[in-house]
């Protein structure tokens, strides 16, 4: 059973060839064999799940119950779920349970999806291994000894392991995507805006954006299709109408005009990798989408600026936590002073407390125009040069990243080396496009990602190509081995 | 440019994050690291480009001022370290 993909499992329950109950104890039970393998839940509900997938029964049997109606999702541990734990990956937040629902949780729960727990990840979203967790990394299927990616870690590997059809996450420079591309599933970062960020816990408020991770396109469809809209409570919400995601996936490819960047193709670049999606751009090829060379100049300014509006973002946004409203407090605080430092000191881990030093020193007095004023204009450059390449194109593609999946501690102590593993996915959300990766190959048996970047709210013709590729390869339906020896 | 130790005593401050002795030197070698990095924006040509802070440029929407929600105390505060007559409590801070 769960090797049905979503819109398979939720086409079952509507001809009730098996009920929510019985898919739902059916994961679980999954779950609780692979979970201490993988580490890719840090909370597990279930006796909340069995009594959502009940609910979900009764209504199915009452006829006409929306496509998510009883199908088990997990949800990335950065959106908030009341009355169960929400601990942003931290030890902060490691006693936080809130007291409302994130919009994408009441959204997916309006539309009747079953949540099987909430998944691990980096701590505050801020890494791209999982390594920076504080309940430990998470394991990628595909390669126990290698990351699964990050932020959204646990999400990913939940999906790739079959533990569950889809899952919510988060991108904030590529956290759905690059983990998307490392665990072999299909990612999607939707245009900023376009998905509720009410009760998702914010890193860099004008870059965060919720999407949905599956196997297939299709899948990724449906849940975003339930996800997106408009939400008075976000105030950065765009208030534009929501397409029919999964009609319109059959869209041809016939003269789709693909943007190839040269600048995603140079040094740095794994050759397998390479070959694989420069495979994939042939099969698009094949069915008809032109490929057209562009440029795209700015893209070597992407992580520096990145490096200066995420964390400057991210010291703002992590000021809240102060050990007195809710989460750490050290103990016996001598003065208030001393539990704010201490709290803090305690609360979060090295690399949210490097951003948070390095987001405060950027935008410490004298310095802010030299960083981060500097770094707003240059992302004034960035979103030009897809602007101006949008004029010609309709698509653009290339690597997600530019390697597969790495051995734990590969980038040693040295937060660089892990930032550039960004390289080709930070650029988007600078811009605020959408943007989704899905599996295009195999390199050393670990999975590659191609890339696809879209115009402003162009997530239907983006989930249509990326259906149609999936139409015509197989990649998307390649196993990790060993998942078998997981058990049920 | 290289920041020293007395700046990360002050960034610390100003984050309000204890530095403890063991991990002072650690913290002030990956930020250098990370600066490094950023200070690659300096030779871009921003000559004449303005800020841009929202990537869609929207600007923000405002509301009616009209009450939207009930907010509930006892729930808000029942997830606080420590709470006294609906009042959060903290050490005291005038002798």
């Amino acid at each position: 059973m769960h090797d049905l993909t979503l819109a398979q499992m939720s086409d079952g329950l509507a001809r009730r060839a098996f009920s929510s109950v019985e898919l739902t104890r059916h994961l679980l039970a999954r779950i609780a064999t692979a979970n201490p393998v993988y580490n890719a839940f840090v909370t597990i509900d279930e006796a909340g799940a069995l009594a959502l997938a009940e609910a979900a029964d009764t209504r199915l049997a009452a006829g006409g119950a929306p496509p998510l109606c009883g199908v088990p999702i997990a949800h990335k541990d950065i959106f908030c779920t009341r009355g169960l734990r929400t601990s942003c990956g931290s030890r902060m937040l490691d006693n936080f349970v809130a007291p409302y629902d994130a919009t994408v949780v009441e959204r997916m729960a309006a539309a009747g999806a079953v949540t099987l727990g909430k998944t691990n990840m980096d701590e505050f979203a801020m890494g791209s291994s999982n390594e920076t967790s504080y309940y430990g990394p998470v394991r990628n299927p595909w390669a126990v000894d290698c990351v699964p990616g990050g932020s959204s870690g646990g999400s990913a590997a939940a999906v790739a392991a079959r533990l569950a059809p889809g899952a919510t996450a988060t991108d904030t420079g590529g956290s759905i995507r690059q983990p998307a591309a490392l665990c072999g599933i299909t990612g999607l970062k939707p245009t900023y805006g376009r998905v509720s960020r009410w009760g998702m816990i914010a890193f860099a408020s004008s870059l965060d954006q919720a999407g949905p991770m599956a196997r297939t396109a299709e899948d990724a469809a449906l849940l975003l299709q339930a996800m997106a809209g408009f939400d008075a409570r976000d105030s950065t919400c765009l208030d534009r109408p929501v397409p029919d995601y999964r009609a319109a996936l059959d869209q041809p490819l016939a003269g789709l005009r693909i943007g190839v960047p040269a600048e995603y193709f140079g040094a740095g670049l794994n050759p397998g990798t390479a070959e694989a999606v420069r495979a994939a751009l042939a099969e698009f090829e094949r069915q008809g989408a032109r490929l057209v060379d562009i440029r795209l100049p700015h893209s070597d300014l992407a992580v520096p600026a990145y490096y200066v509006i995420a964390p400057a973002e991210a010291s703002a946004n992590l000021s809240r936590f102060d050990g007195v409203r809710y989460g750490h407090r050290c103990a016996n605080p001598q003065d208030l002073r001393d539990l704010f430092m201490r709290s803090r000191a305690e609360g979060f881990g090295a690399e949210v407390k490097r951003r948070i030093l390095v987001g405060t020193y950027c935008l410490s007095a004298g310095y802010y125009d030299a960083y981060y004023n500097k770094a707003q204009r240059v992302r004034r450059l960035i979103r030009q040069d897809f602007l101006d390449a949008f004029a010609e194109v309709d698509l653009i593609m290339g690597p997600t990243c530019p390697n597969p999946a790495f051995a734990f501690g590969a980038k040693g102590g040295d937060p660089v080396a892990m930032y550039l593993e960004d390289i080709y996915t930070i650029a988007a959300n600078l811009a605020g496009l959408p943007a989704l990766s899905v599996p295009c190959g195999l390199v050393d048996r670990k999975p590659v990602g191609l890339q696809i970047i879209g115009n402003y709210f162009d997530e239907a013709r983006m989930l249509a190509a990326a259906h149609r590729f999936q139409q015509a390869t197989d990649w998307h339906q390649a196993q990790p081995a060993g998942l078998g020896e997981v058990g049920a | 440019m290289a920041i020293q130790r007395a700046d990360i005593e002050k960034l610390c401050f100003l984050a309000r994050i204890d530095l403890t002795e063991e991990t002072a030197a650690d913290t002030a070698a990956g930020i250098n690291r990370v600066l490094e990095l950023i200070d690659q924006l300096r030779a871009a040509d921003t000559e004449g480009v303005a800020p841009l802070a929202h990537p869609l440029e929207e600007t923000q929407r405002l509301r009616d001022d009209q009450i939207s929600e009930a907010v509930d105390r006892e729930a808000l505060q029942a997830i606080a370290p420590a709470v006294e007559s609906g009042l959060y409590l903290v050490p005291k801070v005038i002798e």
